[in-house]
């Protein structure tokens, strides 16, 4: 009985103590999911300045706002065409998330919500001959206004529900890996 | 998944076990032919499904004379016996009908073995939910974790085989790691007043103990379950060799497949299940001790649906507003992201000696290892990633010694626990829990005194020592949004870019305390009254959560400030035990002080859009309640039984309802029994659940895009849905070959296959609830 009791007590130190000398600092872990920011760069197909959109949200999901910017105004009646591009600037050098997004095609669809702002077309096709919204073309409206553009990017998406193919979100599904919402104008020159 | 073993019974047997001392023995075996019952800790016992007639029933307790005796069974009986310890030469036994009060004040709910075994195929919340004052918070449907009078998660700790599970328990979405097929004896105690096993149980406990059999046999269970709802089933086979001295050994396993589960109106996509377990003891009796290895495995892999899989608000308002799930797809057996991969080892050894003929010691040390991981819907090469990935590991002692004095009992111990949790860094997310390791020391002491044959009292006091020491990451911009610029900076131990190391520490230092009187009135009517002063620690995720809670759509921000919650239970319990009419009647009271809970405080706005932020604050709250059971025999043959409970749950301080608190609910079973026909029941249960009309409104307004533009839309998150009432049918028959038997049971659950959706099921939002199963359970016994 001795015996088993001092082996018993053997044990238990031995299993302690190899779980005890685990007092190291928590290892840094790189955040590889999260998108900090997204580019959306209209380039007229005419002559004009090239409009680039930025959101950039470098503490992901912590407290801080993402920081919007606008490079400037869309020509009213002007053809641009578009394309978009996600980064992870958490890491450094930053991790391009357009890749992923392309290679996953059709698992992926962004979304541009121009609330009058002008027409936005798909360019590009995943492997099903579902738009992906990485590439497209977009026409400024005809007079001048102002207003919000919105660009969302849905991941798993059902893409055969109605509407989602030519570009409306409503019934799109999925969830929302990023989106931002920027304040733009289209101008008479 | 409600099947009704019917005991088959006609009769039932019942009373206490005790020294001639007038002391309970706890673990005594109870048994008739093939039936077993084990004496609770206050000797009590109940032997159900005795055929009608001469039967022999076989009393035994190590170190004790066997009780061997014929009882003619015409109704239900009550044997209070005494045992003899061996070492007296006279064997006498004392037969009495209604001896005196329990010196035992605290008031167990036992599920009974046929309860258990009808959840075979489905889960220990399922089961603990026929008990009156318990409810289920669910994740789905195979998540369902004990909701014990209003409360759940850590303040309700699950002790299994006298260990004290450590398997996340914090996590709302985190079930019991635990084989119900496991369990041979299941039962709640509403209050901390089991200071014996941990000071913290401000909502309760659940204490699970394997299948102990004390007499020399060998006997074989399997039960085979078959659903159609998810279109699976269950298969737990188990032996037991038992013996009063010497060798006795158990071993039981169990297998679930599962499939998508269905609501009435679509497939329920990606929310099949699958288990594998073990479990096994080898035990060996000397004159005056015995030593017992113990070893369990519990390995789950859980379908989380996919349609609760959301980016933002904004999705969460599609999601409400849909009214059906988003992915609706073919049934299917796979099991894709997001799911959940669970495993759990329990080792333990225990020794327990008998030092004298009134003093026992018992010691025990317990080796946990609990693996979890979480995979989500994600992108590229982290598809297969899971993005939680969990490692706790945990060791426990313990020294429990007790001490019969005529009519005092003297019980005392000490425990130790080490605990080390390591999130990996593999998952390319930060982890929701960070590593850390945590030192428990505690020390007890409870005294029993019975005062008279009508009054017994009991009082215990116990002390618990914490120390938690962490080592996290936080955003320098969450740091300085949680306001611990200057308060924690003795934590802060490096930095790496945009984020500082931390090395949190914690020490708590905890008093709680029980009191309880068990009084006779007559003699078969009691009334037990307890008070309990609980204290618990925040657990790492009212500490350190600090992210986004992707079913949800929250923020969820811990508190390193948080202080431990303090509660005082207050309760009383009316107990009526007649010939044909039971009944249990609790009405309750528990005040806690810094309850720790999720309060909505704004908004805050990532790249994946906006979303409310939850920060754990800490209010005081009042728990009140009433759980009522009743059970009748009109006739015989003819059953009847009723469990009602409510909760009524306020924070004080703002003077809102407290969120998530069960509605008032009601069930009625009737049952007919045909004894003499292969013991064939049929029953039909009511379950009837209230709408919850007190909740708090924690609804907001979110920008969600429709045609084109973005519409301001109300999130409702808050509104309970509607109550609901379920039919449900059971049926069954025993067949008996020698030695052997067969019992054959078919049940229909939710006979109508009405859609509902359950208040405290976290999907609520997303899906209905799975609609009509019907299961065939076979078992047999050899």
């Amino acid at each position: 009985m001795k015996q088993l009791k001092l082996s018993a007590l053997a044990l238990l130190t031995f299993i302690s103590l190899t779980s005890c000398s685990n007092d190291d600092d928590a290892p840094f872990v790189n955040e590889e999911e999260v998108i900090t920011t997204i580019t959306a760069t209209f380039t007229p197909v005419a002559d004009g300045e090239t409009v680039i959109l930025t959101s950039r949200d470098l503490d992901g999901d912590g407290p801080d706002a993402p920081v919007l910017t606008v490079s400037g105004d869309f020509i009213a009646g002007a053809n641009y065409t578009g394309s978009v591009t996600f980064l992870n600037e958490t890491e450094s050098p930053a991790e391009n998330i357009t890749e992923e997004v392309q290679e996953e095609g059709d698992e992926h669809q962004i979304f541009y919500q121009a609330n009058g702002l002008g027409t936005f077309a798909y360019t590009d096709q995943d492997v099903n001959g579902d738009p992906i919204g990485l590439a497209f073309t977009f026409e400024a409206a005809e007079t001048a206004t102002t207003g919000n553009l919105t660009v969302t990017l849905r991941h798993e998406p059902n893409k055969d529900a109605e509407g989602v193919a030519s570009g409306n979100i409503t019934n799109a599904g999925g969830s929302t890996d990023a989106t931002a919402t920027f304040q733009v104008a289209v101008v008479v020159p | 998944m409600v099947v009704s073993w019917s005991t088959q019974a006609q009769y039932t047997l019942s009373g206490t076990v005790q020294t001639p001392k007038n002391t309970p023995l706890s673990g005594a075996h109870i048994h008739s032919n093939a039936l077993h019952a084990i004496s609770a800790p206050d000797g009590y016992y109940e032997l159900h499904t005795i055929p009608a007639g001469r039967q022999r029933v076989v009393i035994s307790y190590i170190g004790y004379k066997t009780l061997d005796t014929v009882i003619d069974f015409r109704d239900n009986k009550v044997l209070d016996v005494t045992l003899k310890p061996h070492t007296e030469q006279l064997q006498e036994v004392v037969l009495t009908e209604n001896n005196a009060v329990s010196q035992n004040t605290i008031q167990e709910n036992r599920l009974r073995t046929e309860t258990i075994e009808k959840y075979s195929s489905a889960t220990l919340g399922d089961a603990l939910k026929e008990l009156p004052g318990v409810y289920a918070l669910k994740t789905g449907t195979t998540i369902v974790k004990p909701v014990i009078n209003g409360l759940h998660s850590s303040r309700v700790p699950v002790i299994s085989n006298n260990v004290r599970l450590e398997d996340q328990q914090w996590g709302i979405e985190h079930a019991p790691n635990l084989d119900i097929n496991s369990a041979g004896r299941i039962s709640v105690v509403k209050g901390a007043n089991a200071l014996q096993y941990g000071g913290d149980a401000v909502g309760g406990l659940i204490l699970v103990k394997p299948i102990e059999v004390l007499k020399d046999t060998l006997f074989g269970r399997s039960i085979l379950s078959m659903n159609s709802n998810g279109r699976g089933g269950n298969l737990a086979t188990s032996l037991h060799k038992g013996n009063e001295k010497g060798w006795a050994w158990n071993a039981g396993s169990s297998f679930k497949y599962m499939g998508d589960r269905e609501a009435p109106d679509y497939v329920i996509s990606n929310t099949g299940n699958r288990e594998a377990n073990f479990s096994g003891d080898v035990k060996y009796m000397g004159n005056d001790y015995d030593v017992s290895g113990f070893y369990s495995f519990y390995s789950a892999d859980i379908g989380i649906a996919k349609a609760t899989h959301i980016g933002n608000t904004a999705d969460l308002v599609n999601a409400i507003n849909n009214q059906q799930p988003a992915v609706i797809e073919p049934f299917t057996y796979t099991i894709d992201n997001p799911k959940q991969e669970m495993q759990h080892h329990l080792a333990k050894l225990d020794y327990n000696k008998k030092l004298s003929n009134d003093a026992s010691l018992n010691l025990q040390y317990a080796f946990q290892l609990n693996r979890r991981k979480e995979f989500d819907l994600r992108r590229g090469e982290y598809k297969d990633v899971p993005a939680l990935d969990l490692t706790l590991v945990t060791h426990s002692a313990q020294a429990n010694w007790k001490k019969y004095l005529g009519d005092v009992t003297l019980q005392s111990g000490v425990s130790f626990s080490l605990q080390d949790n390591d999130a990996s860094p593999d998952t390319g997310v930060s982890p929701l829990i960070p590593n850390y390791t945590k030192t428990d020391v505690g020390a007890y002491g409870i005294v029993s005194y019975r005062l008279s044959d009508k009054l017994s009292g009991e009082a215990g006091l116990r002390y618990d020592f914490s120390n938690m020491s962490a080592s996290k990451y936080y955003q320098k911009s969450r740091w300085t949004n949680l306001g611990y610029d200057g308060v924690y900076d003795n934590f802060i131990k490096g930095e790496q870019g945009s984020q500082w190391l931390t090395q949190p520490e914690f020490t708590f230092h905890n008093i709680s305390a029980s009191l309880g009187i068990r009084y006779g009135i007559t003699n078969n009517t009691e009334l037990v009254g307890n008070a309990g002063l609980a204290m618990r620690n925040p657990n790492p995720s009212e500490l350190f959560s600090d992210g986004l809670h992707h079913s949800n759509g929250t923020i969820e921000l811990g508190d390193l400030g948080l202080d431990k919650e303090t509660a005082v239970k207050v309760s009383a319990t009316l107990l009526h035990n007649g010939k044909n009419f039971s009944l249990e009647a609790t009405p309750f009271l528990n005040s806690i002080a810094n309850f720790m809970y999720l309060q909505p405080t704004g908004t805050e706005v990532t790249i994946r859009g906006a979303f409310p932020v939850y920060n754990y604050r800490q209010a005081n709250a009042l728990l009140a309640g009433f759980d009522f059971s009743t059970k009748w025999q009109p006739v015989n043959g003819l059953e009847h039984n009723l469990t009602f409970s409510y909760v009524h749950g306020t924070n004080t301080d703002t003077d809102e309802p407290l969120i998530d608190m069960p509605p008032l609910n009601i069930n009625n079973t009737i049952r007919y029994t045909w004894a003499d026909w292969h013991n064939l029941f049929v029953e039909l249960r009511s379950e009837a659940v209230f709408t919850q009309n007190r909740y708090p409104n924690y609804n907001f307004y979110t920008d969600v895009p429709q045609d084109n533009q973005l519409v301001s839309n109300l999130v409702d998150v808050s509104t309970p849905p509607k109550g609901y009432h379920l039919l449900h049918f059971g049926s069954g028959m025993h067949f008996d070959f020698g030695k052997t038997s067969t019992h054959i049971n078919l049940s229909v659950y939710n006979i109508f296959n009405t859609s509902y959706r359950d208040y405290l099921n976290r999907q609520r939002l997303y899906t209905d609830e799975a609609g009509r199963n019907i299961q065939l359970q076979i078992k047999f016994n050899y």
